[in-house]
């Protein structure tokens, strides 16, 4: 346990001190850090999964506390919880099952009943989120009653199927937690490996000939700009250099590097440049569930030059980038204000502090730009391209209901 | 002038060569291989004659060759800048034509002066023709005339097509010309243009008498609009450096060794753009080689190349107090002409200062100017006097036209400002930051946004001289531009120029900061003095720009830690552009506040066409 703190504490100090850069670093380290969570959980007899659930959700609260503005912590923490819930739930299916299956052939041994149940929940919740989960009515309508039922069954459950909990109840415990901690492992890979999925689907984007218009880096424009490359697309690319960072000159740089025809422009000439451009494709922070995009600073201004010369705005944003969440406000309440030092000297700043008679300066250096739905015109994630009205459904597939709200519940309570 | 025409569209340019190489004209000769841009034929239709034909029939004194050349340059560098390219030229011919085929003499080099007597009778039957009926009477004169031209033409231009060419532009410009004759003529009364021409005609029998060119010059400018009117139809003569061939040409004329950059942008080809530092050492080392150009005109040169001069109105006041300079130091050179020396003289200057840094819409404007003043120099005038007027002229445009309509735009734009306002404003404009100060000495309580972009960060000297007048200031950089819009309530920028379809040509960055006050329905004000308005068009920021250094886009001051382009020219794919100017469409645009007022975009061919009238009659 005390293993666990001091490796959540340095996770917040890391957070609060806005270390981790970018979220997908960010959302791999929150999983990896809730996995072990999770791992060290000591979980009681019975409401496994609701303890499962409270302690992640203890820890996730103070991850989410430490950097509000870092959404991919909330989505992963989500993400988890959901995890959870699911594989209870397939637990719960799988046991009934077993159930069955035990009254039917009553000496099993206890290994080959462990190695079953795995197999078969993992299987259940792949199929759950692949095959099962495709928007349908029936879906829907089951939905709300399962989620009601699960805290119902693990509440409850133990009074009217005690005896056969009791029977397998230490199994079961192990079953849930080693279930829980494969599909966070899954989830990390699948972070990891978002690229790959999203880099995919680059040939079916970009045409021969085509200049696209990006601005500041991200890797995973990097990597759909380079898989297009690879599959012997010949394209341009624009690169606006993303003003306080100019991670753009990075972003180029690499391009060049592999072989791409590449300029590096000016955010202020975005305007003048993207009449010849043909697609603006760039990453983003977090992707809100009206379809809005949380982006780097600078992105609505390409987003309205792309609308005024209809150039299509194409934003390549990961599973973990999914936020369930509607926005308020998002331009001020979802953003960060960064050091002033990045625009104007200390030096400079004091010097025009000294000759100042009376007036005041102030400098906005903000960090994040609200892209509207509206203008974005289309999303690539890793299970494909979706209209900015779909989002709110993709995200329905990752998250359960219950926890999108829930999340403060605890706070407000207690 | 319709006689003309079918004798011009059915012969052939060789038959015509055969047919009137008769009157071979050494003199002719010589005068027009003199400049080979301008290729105006050596006809002296009737309206030139008539202005100087008694001088050159009557003994010449000195006095008379200096009238004629005088005339000359006052009807063609008046119009034009003096390098005329063949387009260029070949407006004149058609302005004037349109009012009497006749000046096309006057436009011509040295025309005036040696074959007067050979044309006399040429030039008499067209006389008639101008003064009544264009239609019936030149056949025999406008046909021997041209025919004159085209053969001088043959005899003189080695480069076959760009004669063909010229001819065609000059059919074409005959053609219109009669037509407007045509038009003047049927209706006695009319509009505004049409009564002026009628008055032109009206002046011309006594011009005939007294042949001073004052009565030239100002029947040159009752011209003026309907000349105007028809230059428009001309391409502009800007030079496309995608072109190898004229590239090379004006390498060749180039007084500084420019080395081309490598790693360039495909999509602008046609703009210059050199290694910069290649320039400067050059320059100062050839300081002593270059001795046409004046030491204070070299010096803004130099100033323009290192950038110690940026912004439109600082620019056009520095090059025209050097060449006020220029002016006060100018001897007229023995056997020369003021007006003609010292045009070439300025043009000269002017294409030192072109390689320098390319000029702005505003110097242009500023030199057309200069120009016509040059150019309408009474030739009774001594030479000091002219000097001394010139240097007047200089002083008035640079305090009419730019300190004064400064001060009418601050007094106008002052009214929106309003107590509780948050102002923003891009870059570093003059004419803003005037405003800004005006208000706030007025006591009028607002903030201030300055927002500011890389590379040239002009907007940290705006904002330092701001709050040092105690105003309070926000500072960001563009990006941000969408963050902090939704607490501004008004835009204030500056423009480098207004173009004539409403277009706002500016440092670059504006066209952003406009789209984003649009979007957030927040009102954009642009303020521009009238004499930086044109009559050009321009719909994208690509096809006419200025190129900037690229090395400074690589480096980032005062942030040592991006380094990652430092060696970008090394890199084959790597490209770095650092535009200078975009253009903001006008629809972004709610307000132009200029020294005729506050205008919607909409209005500015009209403020174009009537300042350009304006500057005629100063």
């Amino acid at each position: 346990m005390p293993d666990v703190h001091t490796l959540v504490n340095e996770f917040l100090n890391q957070l609060k001190k806005r270390k981790i850069e970018g979220s997908q670093a960010t959302a791999k380290q929150a999983a990896e850090l809730l996995r072990s969570v999770i791992s060290q959980q000591r979980l009681p007899q019975t409401h496994q999964a609701t303890a499962l659930i409270s302690a992640v959700r203890a820890v996730g609260e103070k991850l989410i506390a430490a950097n509000p503005v870092e959404l991919a912590v909330g989505n992963i923490v989500r993400r988890v919880l959901h995890i959870i819930r699911e594989e209870d739930l397939s637990l719960a299916t799988a046991a009934i099952d077993g159930l069955e299956l035990s009254a039917v052939s009553d000496d099993e041994d206890d290994v080959e009943r462990d190695d079953y149940p795995v197999l078969s929940a993992a299987a259940v919740a792949a199929a759950a989120r692949s095959t099962l989960r495709p928007p349908s009515l029936q879906t829907l309508l089951e939905d709300t009653p399962i989620s009601a039922a699960i805290p119902h069954t693990s509440s409850s459950g133990g009074d009217s199927e005690g005896k056969s909990r009791s029977v397998d109840k230490s199994s079961r415990g192990r079953k849930l937690k080693h279930d829980v901690i494969e599909a966070v492992n899954e989830l990390i890979q699948d972070i990891s490996t978002c690229y790959e999925q999203i880099a995919e689907q680059a040939v079916e984007h970009i045409h021969q000939n085509e200049v696209i218009l990006t601005l500041g880096s991200s890797k995973t424009v990097l990597e759909f700009l380079c898989a297009a490359k690879e599959k012997k697309r010949s394209f341009k690319v624009f690169v606006a250099e993303g003003a306080p960072r100019y991670q753009g000159h990075l972003l180029a740089k690499e391009l060049a590097a592999r072989g791409l025809q590449t300029t590096v422009i000016t955010d202020s000439a975005v305007f003048a440049m993207i009449s010849r451009v043909n697609m603006v494709i760039v990453g983003a922070h977090a992707v809100m569930a009206n379809g809005g995009v949380i982006a780097p600073v600078g992105l609505n201004m390409v987003a309205l030059a792309a609308q005024r010369h209809a150039v299509p705005f194409v934003v390549l944003a990961g599973s973990h980038k999914l936020c369930p969440l509607y926005p308020h406000n998002p331009e001020v309440l979802l953003n960060e204000l960064r050091s002033p030092s990045e625009l104007l000297d200390f030096g400079e700043f004091s010097d025009c502090m000294d000759s100042a008679s009376g007036g005041s300066l102030h400098v906005v250096n903000p960090t994040f730009d609200y892209v509207p739905p509206k203008l974005v015109s289309l999303f690539i994630t890793d299970t494909g391209g979706h209209n900015p009205s779909y989002m709110y459904r993709l995200i329905a597939d990752y998250y359960s209901a219950d926890d999108l709200v829930v999340k403060r519940r605890p706070a407000t309570t207690s | 002038m319709d006689a003309r025409r079918p004798p011009r569209a059915v012969i052939d340019p060789k038959v015509r060569t055969v047919g009137f190489f008769t009157p071979p004209d050494p003199i002719q000769f010589d005068s027009n291989s003199l400049s080979p841009v301008m290729i105006p034929p050596p006809c002296h239709s009737s309206e030139n004659l008539d202005l100087h034909s008694p001088p050159s029939v009557t003994p010449p004194s000195g006095d008379e060759s200096v009238s004629v050349t005088g005339s000359y340059n006052g009807s063609s560098s008046e119009l034009f800048p003096a390098p005329m390219s063949p387009a260029l030229s070949q407006k004149i011919v058609a302005g004037d034509g349109g009012v009497g085929g006749g000046i096309v003499a006057s436009s011509f080099p040295r025309g005036g002066g040696v074959p007067v007597c050979k044309l006399t009778t040429v030039s008499v039957v067209n006389t008639d023709s101008f003064a009544f009926d264009e239609r019936d009477k030149p056949n025999k004169g406008g046909g021997s005339s041209m025919e004159v031209k085209d053969q001088a033409m043959n005899s003189k231009q080695k480069n076959e097509k760009s004669s063909k060419a010229e001819r065609r532009a000059l059919q074409e410009a005959q053609r219109a010309a009669k037509a407007a004759a045509k038009a003047e003529g049927n209706k006695a009364t009319g509009t505004v243009t049409s009564g002026n021409l009628k008055s032109a005609k009206a002046t011309k029998p006594p011009q005939k008498v007294d042949n001073t060119s004052v009565a030239a010059s100002e029947k040159k400018g009752v011209d003026r609009p309907s000349e105007k009117d028809r230059k428009k139809d001309v391409p502009h003569p800007r030079m496309q450096y995608d072109d190898k061939s004229r590239v090379e040409k004006a390498k060749r004329r180039a007084v500084v060794n420019h080395t081309e950059s490598r790693n360039r942008v495909e999509l602008f080809r046609h703009l210059p753009q050199y290694e910069h530092g290649s320039q400067l050492p050059d320059l100062e080392a050839k300081f002593f080689q270059l001795e046409p150009v004046h030491p204070s005109v070299y010096k803004v040169g130099l100033q323009y190349l290192s950038g110690d001069i940026s912004g439109g109105n600082a620019r056009c006041i520095a090059m025209l107090q050097a060449f006020q300079d220029a002016i006060k130091d100018y001897t007229v050179p023995p056997e020369k002409t003021l007006v003609r020396d010292l045009t070439a003289k300025i043009s000269s200057y002017v294409s030192f200062l072109i390689e320098c840094r390319p000029l702005s819409i505003s110097m242009g404007n500023a030199i057309r100017f200069l120009k016509s003043q040059i150019a309408k120099l009474p030739l009774t005038l001594s030479e000091s006097e002219s000097k001394t007027s010139l240097q007047s002229d200089i002083e008035r445009f640079i305090y009419e036209k730019i300190i004064l309509a400064d001060k009418v735009i601050v007094e106008h734009a002052v009214t929106k400002i309003r107590d509780g306002d948050v102002l923003l404003t891009y870059g570093s404009s003059s004419a803003v930051e005037m405003i800004l100060l005006r208000a706030h000495e007025l006591g009028k309580q607002f903030q201030v946004v300055v927002v500011d972009s890389r590379p040239s960060l002009k907007g940290k000297l705006l904002l330092r001289r701001l709050v040092e007048k105690g105003l309070t200031c926000t500072y960001t950089h563009i990006n941000a531009v969408s963050f902090i819009m939704h607490e501004v309530t008004r835009v204030f920028l500056g423009a480098s120029s207004v173009l004539s379809n409403g277009t706002v040509y500016s440092g670059v960055g504006t066209a952003s900061v406009a789209m984003v006050a649009h979007a957030f329905h927040v009102p954009v004000i642009v303020c521009c003095e009238a004499f930086k308005f044109h009559e050009r068009v321009q719909l994208d920021s690509i096809c006419s720009n200025e190129l900037g250094d690229p090395d400074v886009i690589s480096k980032v001051s005062g942030r040592g830690d991006v380094n990652h382009l430092d060696a970008w020219a090394n890199a084959e794919n790597l490209q770095l552009l650092n535009l200078i100017y975009d253009a903001t469409p006008s629809d972004y645009v709610s307000i132009i506040v200029t020294d005729y007022g506050m205008i919607p975009p909409t209005s500015v061919p009209v403020v174009v066409r009537e300042y350009s009238r304006e500057q005629v009659w100063i």
